[in-house]
Formats: C-alpha cells, sequence, structure tokens
C-alpha cells in the first residue's frame, strides 16, 4: 500500500466551515500567495508554475506552465477562462473545490492572470451548482471590497475583473472552445482545432487561457511553497497531489486528495482510508479509471499507480479523477448502456459521425439489452464504433471535431472486449424467443380447424 | 408572458456591462428571464434580444441548446434524478421508477397541481453520495424511497420554502463589482499591453521590435 503523508495542498481548508468566507480564508493563511505573486515579476511566477509540473486537472491532464506559455507575444487583450463545468460522469471534485473553498480558486485565477498578463478572467460555474455560483459570488463580493481583486490590487499596478458567469446545463461545454462558445453566448458546439488554439484565439479569437478549477485551486501552494516543493511530491511526470472522486460499489464512496503518481488503484479501491474495499467483500468486476470518458479497467490494473504516463500506456487515462467501481455483480450490458446513452443525449449534433453513431450505438445497446437483439449487432456495434473512431484504438483517432464521439466508444469496446459472453446470452436468448415466436406462429397458420 | 420588470432590467444592465461583447451576456440574462417567471418566455427573448443587440432568433438558438432553460412552464419544483453510472449502480433506475410512482407521473411530466416536474437527468456531481437528486437545483444524496417520499410531503406542506426557491431561481447572491474597484472589461479590438506586463514585455519583445523597425 502506498497510502502516503503528503500534505493536503488543496484541500487543507475543508475541515473548517468557514472556509469560504474571506475571514476564514485569510485566518487559514490565504491571499499570501498573490501577495508573494505580486512581489515577483510575472515571468518568475510564470517559472513556479512550470517548474511544479502542474498538470491539468480537467481531463486531457496538459501542463498549465507550457499552456500559459502559448500565448503569442504582442496580441493583447489575454483573457483567462476557468473551466468549473463539472458534467463527465462519476467526476466530482471541482464543485467541491468551489463550494468549499472558493477563495482559494479565486486567488489561483488572480495569479495566473497576473503571471500570463490577463486582462478579464471569467469563471464559468456549471448552471445546475447553484451553492457554488453562491459561495463564488460572496467570495468574489467580500474579495473585491478587501481589495483583492479588481482594480489596482492590493495597491500595486495589476487590475484584473473576475466575472462569474453562469453555465445552462450542457456537458460539451466542458470541452474548452465549446466553453468559449458559450462564453460568446452561442450554442456550446467545439470549434474545429487546429488552426487555433484557445491560447493562440480563444475568448473573441483573442489568446486565452482555459484552466480546470482544481488546476488553478492548486497555484497558491505552488507560489507560497514554490514549484520544487510541489514537484517533490508525486511522480516523474505527474507531481504534486490530485483529487479523485471513488464512486459505485466501494463501501466508503468519497473524494480523496492522494499523492499523485505513488498511490495504486488498488489504494483508492481498498485502502480502509479511501474507498475501504468492495461492498459486502464482492469480487471486483471492473473500474473506469477517469471518467465515464475512459476504457475499463479491471483486476490486473489494480497496482498501476495513480500516473498519467502508466495508465496512458496501460490503454486508458486519469481523465477528471473519477474512479467508478463496478462490483461482480453489475450486468455489463447495462452498464455499458448507461454510459453510451449518456454521450447520445449529450452529443452536441456538430459532427455527424458523433450524432448518428452515438444514437445508433444506443439504440443497437438498448435493444440488446431490452431482449431484441440479433445475432449482427455485435459486429454492427463495432462497425459504428470504427465509424467514430476508425481502428478502435487507444489513444483514440476521431472523425470528429472534439473527442466526445470516441468517448461513446470507450465503454463499448470494453465490455465488448472483455464481457462478450454477456451479450451473446442476451442476444442468444431473443434469437430463441424469435424463434419460438415463429414456430407459435407458424403452428397457428397450419392449424386447420375440423368440421 | 412578460418582458423584464425595471428591476429586472436595471439588473440586466449591469450584467451587461461586464463583458467586452454583449452577445456574452445571453445566458446569464436568459437565466434571469426564467428567474423571473419560472421558465423563459418569449417576450423576454424579444427583450433579451433588444438588450444584448442581436436577433431574437439568435437568442432562441442559444437558448434552446441549454437543457436547463424551459421554454414551457414547469412545476414549481423540478426534480431532477440522476440517472448516470455512479448512480445507477447505486439504484437509480429504482428510484427514478419509484418518484414515477410517488409523483404519479412519468420522467419529463408535471403534476396536475402545477408543484412537481420529474426528470432524469445527467450526472449532477454528486458521485460519491449516490443516488442522488437535485430540486430546483439543490442538492439531495444517499437518497432512499423513504427520504423521497418526505422531501415530497416537506415541498408540498411549503415547509422547504426558505431553502429551495421556487424554480428558476439559481444562486440567490449575485455577483456585484463596486464601480470604484472595477477594472473594466478589456476590449478584444484595443491591443494594449496590461501595465503590470510592460517591463516583462519590454524585456522580451524589444530586439524583436528594434530588428522589425
Amino acid at each position: 500500500m502506498a497510502v502516503t503523508d503528503a500534505p493536503k495542498m488543496i484541500t487543507s481548508r475543508f475541515g473548517r466551515d468557514d472556509a469560504h468566507t474571506l475571514a476564514g480564508y485569510e485566518a487559514s493563511g490565504g491571499y499570501q500567495a498573490l501577495r508573494k505573486a505580486l512581489s515577483m515579476t510575472p515571468e518568475q511566477v510564470h517559472t513556479q508554475v512550470k517548474e511544479a509540473s502542474l498538470l491539468g486537472r480537467g481531463g486531457a491532464g496538459f501542463p498549465a506552465g507550457v499552456k500559459w506559455g502559448f500565448c503569442p507575444d504582442g496580441v493583447w487583450p489575454r483573457y483567462i477562462v476557468v473551466n468549473g463545468d463539472e458534467s463527465e460522469p462519476g467526476t466530482y471534485k471541482d464543485r467541491m473545490l468551489m463550494e468549499r473553498d472558493p477563495h482559494q480558486l479565486i486567488e489561483g485565477v488572480l495569479i495566473a492572470a497576473y503571471a500570463v498578463g490577463c486582462a478579464q478572467a471569467f469563471l464559468y460555474v456549471r448552471g445546475e451548482m447553484a451553492l457554488a455560483q453562491e459561495r463564488i459570488a460572496a467570495a468574489l463580493n467580500e474579495a473585491y471590497a478587501a481589495g483583492y481583486v479588481g482594480k489596482s490590487i492590493l495597491g500595486s499596478d495589476f487590475s484584473v475583473d473576475v466575472v462569474l458567469h453562469w453555465g445552462a446545463g450542457a456537458y460539451i461545454v466542458g470541452e474548452e472552445t465549446a466553453l468559449i462558445e458559450s462564453l460568446e453566448g452561442n450554442r456550446g458546439m467545439p470549434r474545429l482545432k487546429p488552426p487555433f488554439f484557445p491560447a493562440a484565439k480563444g475568448l473573441y479569437m483573442q489568446p486565452t487561457i482555459v484552466n480546470n478549477v482544481e488546476t488553478l485551486s492548486n497555484v497558491p501552494w505552488i507560489i507560497t511553497h514554490g514549484g520544487e516543493a510541489y514537484a517533490g511530491f508525486g511522480a516523474e511526470g505527474s507531481k504534486g497531489t490530485r483529487m479523485f472522486a471513488v464512486s459505485g460499489h466501494v463501501k466508503n464512496p468519497g473524494v480523496y486528495e492522494v499523492e499523485f503518481g505513488v498511490t495504486t488503484f488498488r489504494d483508492l479501491i481498498y485502502a480502509p482510508v479511501y474507498g475501504g474495499g468492495i461492498r459486502s467483500d464482492r469480487q471486483l468486476k471492473a473500474f473506469i479509471p477517469g471518467g465515464a470518458s475512459a476504457p475499463w479497467f479491471y483486476e490486473e490494473h489494480l497496482d498501476l499507480p495513480l500516473e498519467k504516463v502508466a495508465v496512458d500506456k496501460a490503454g486508458s487515462m486519469l481523465g477528471s479523477g473519477a474512479v467508478v467501481v463496478m462490483d461482480e455483480t453489475t450486468d455489463a450490458v447495462k452498464a455499458c448502456l448507461n454510459v453510451v446513452r449518456f454521450f447520445a443525449h449529450e452529443s452536441c449534433g456538430k459532427c455527424t459521425p458523433c450524432r448518428e453513431g452515438t444514437t445508433w450505438l444506443e439504440r443497437i445497446l438498448s435493444r440488446i439489452d431490452d431482449g431484441y437483439g440479433r445475432s449482427s449487432d455485435l459486429a454492427l456495434l463495432m462497425d459504428v464504433c470504427d465509424n467514430i473512431s476508425p481502428g478502435i484504438a487507444w489513444p483514440p483517432k476521431q472523425t470528429t471535431i472534439c473527442p466526445l464521439g470516441p468517448s461513446a466508444v470507450s465503454p463499448i469496446s470494453s465490455a465488448l472486449q472483455r464481457f462478450r459472453p454477456e451479450f451473446e446470452a442476451k442476444v442468444a436468448a431473443a434469437t430463441k424467443a424469435r424463434a419460438d415466436a415463429v414456430a407459435v406462429a407458424v403452428d397457428v397458420r397450419t392449424a386447420v380447424p375440423h368440421g | 408572458m412578460a418582458r423584464f420588470t425595471p428591476e429586472n432590467e436595471t439588473v440586466a444592465r449591469e450584467i451587461l456591462s461586464r463583458y467586452p461583447v454583449p452577445k456574452s451576456a445571453l445566458v446569464p440574462l436568459l437565466h434571469l428571464a426564467q428567474e423571473q417567471d419560472g421558465h423563459v418566455t418569449r417576450d423576454a427573448m424579444v427583450h433579451i434580444a433588444e438588450l444584448v443587440g442581436v436577433t431574437p432568433a439568435e437568442v432562441i438558438g442559444t437558448c434552446t441548446f441549454y437543457e436547463m432553460f424551459k421554454m414551457e412552464p414547469v412545476g414549481r419544483y423540478l426534480v431532477n434524478v440522476c440517472t448516470n453510472i455512479s448512480c445507477m449502480l447505486m439504484g437509480s433506475d429504482a428510484l427514478l421508477h419509484h418518484a414515477e410512482e410517488r409523483l404519479g407521473i412519468s420522467a419529463g411530466d408535471t403534476t396536475p397541481d402545477g408543484m412537481f416536474t420529474l426528470e432524469g437527468v445527467e450526472c449532477i456531481a454528486a458521485c460519491t453520495e449516490a443516488p442522488c437528486l437535485q430540486v430546483n437545483y439543490r442538492y439531495r444524496t444517499n437518497v432512499t424511497n423513504e427520504s423521497f417520499d418526505s422531501l415530497v410531503n416537506e415541498l408540498a406542506a411549503g415547509e422547504l420554502e426558505d431553502e429551495i426557491p421556487p424554480h428558476g431561481t439559481l444562486a440567490r447572491i449575485r455577483q456585484h463589482i463596486p464601480a470604484d474597484r472595477a477594472a473594466g472589461v478589456a476590449p478584444p479590438d484595443v491591443n494594449r499591453v496590461p501595465v503590470w506586463m510592460q517591463t516583462a514585455v519590454a524585456d522580451t519583445e524589444s530586439p524583436a521590435g528594434s530588428e522589425a523597425n
């Protein structure tokens, strides 16, 4: 077991009831990192984040410091957009950070805006999160009054407004270019990239940094303790700590901040301080390691560390830090259908392979589950998957603008490969039922009334 | 069927003032319309179009993309039961079925008295406390059939009105940027180096700049 005693970097205030207030935040060291950052040059602040090797926590895991460096020289204004549209099934961390420690996020946004030179910040909070919106609004109002946000922050020449923006219910808006479209008042459909990544041409076609809530919540700790200290935790390629939501069939479902890259899936699922094992001590059937988009893992993957490179290499991803555990009683077909149905519902409709493909995947899986499957359906599923994600490989290729389509392929390729007999059994039962029905029909037709 | 009240028009103008490009305020203004009337009315959308400077068709185009905007009246309480994988594993199918029986309606419908609309929804980020639901976007977690029944009873008896406002109202605290503290919007078409970046920019860009000269 590698349950380490790494410090809580972003959940340290979760024990305080008043952490969401300015008084509670200041009493626990809040806004000291901002003061420190303002005593440094923007370049020095940026360097600390680069040295920390802070990976983005939204799903793709791209290094934040590198992303910040992609803004083209001489093009102003630059914007920063915070992605608080957490909606990947299984994922529960950003809402917690926004509700319980909103000032930490605001401080992270301010430091990032200072380092990159962003003239305005937009904090995009998922529409369904009313409490997070209230906590952030209250926190911003307090922070403005105290001189931490707005004009001439803490008496310096650094000025930036942080604008709270609510979404309105669309998973796809978590994709960064769709988020920008939504923030521009449009339907939240992803933009084709390349040619333009948001750092070059984003909000209003200006250089834009889009970072996840958890990513930016790490920034105050990095500035306070230094990038090198941050990089002292975790493994090569996955530094610091990370929040994981462990849900499904475990004894202690919960959100845990663990040392990144060192702790294993087995720790997270079985250690008494984390998941505590499978409910009723049943057997593990499968687990999703990084949110609904991720291919499934099994028993043999339990000793993999929670580390980006290792998990990528094993054929899945840490994604948004969501571990969904299924025990032996789980119906693989139903679980697969559930995840696919989500993507079919959330497809924005822009790309044909995704719009039509996910819809058909859902219909085919539904009829298999409902007892109307056909013997050709399993091959048909793979054929549709191949149209969305040619070769059905990992990392996925895609015929779509964004990864939503290929995400619907993950559960099917996983479940069909591992639990094929369950699908075949349902199709066989349906085939037999049809044959029986035909036999009855034949009987009726050939039954000639006597007399 | 209402345009914004004078009070809400003031709020709308304050929201608009925070964005460099007015259309960015569309989604927040649609929320304001829904808060005022319980759903987004056609008149409100026309009013929003006037305020933002776009056509009503563009407002409808944006509005219809987002799940939370209701173009028709819904119940005073919108009950959203999560149906996604973590909740499904913990029995959300049975919970939704129970909710349908208790309320006497199918998911997607509204009770005849206009009190409840029931929906099965996608992940609402409470996966470790499954199964979960929201009533007007206020959470209830680890929900059982029994706790669902008492929730419905309390809602019907008006006992939760302080905690759960009628459908349409999201956050009851609004951001307010005091005029004397505002840094101001950053218009996309004004290429100006932020003050605090000027030294850094001068250091890194002057060689390139002098070459260009």
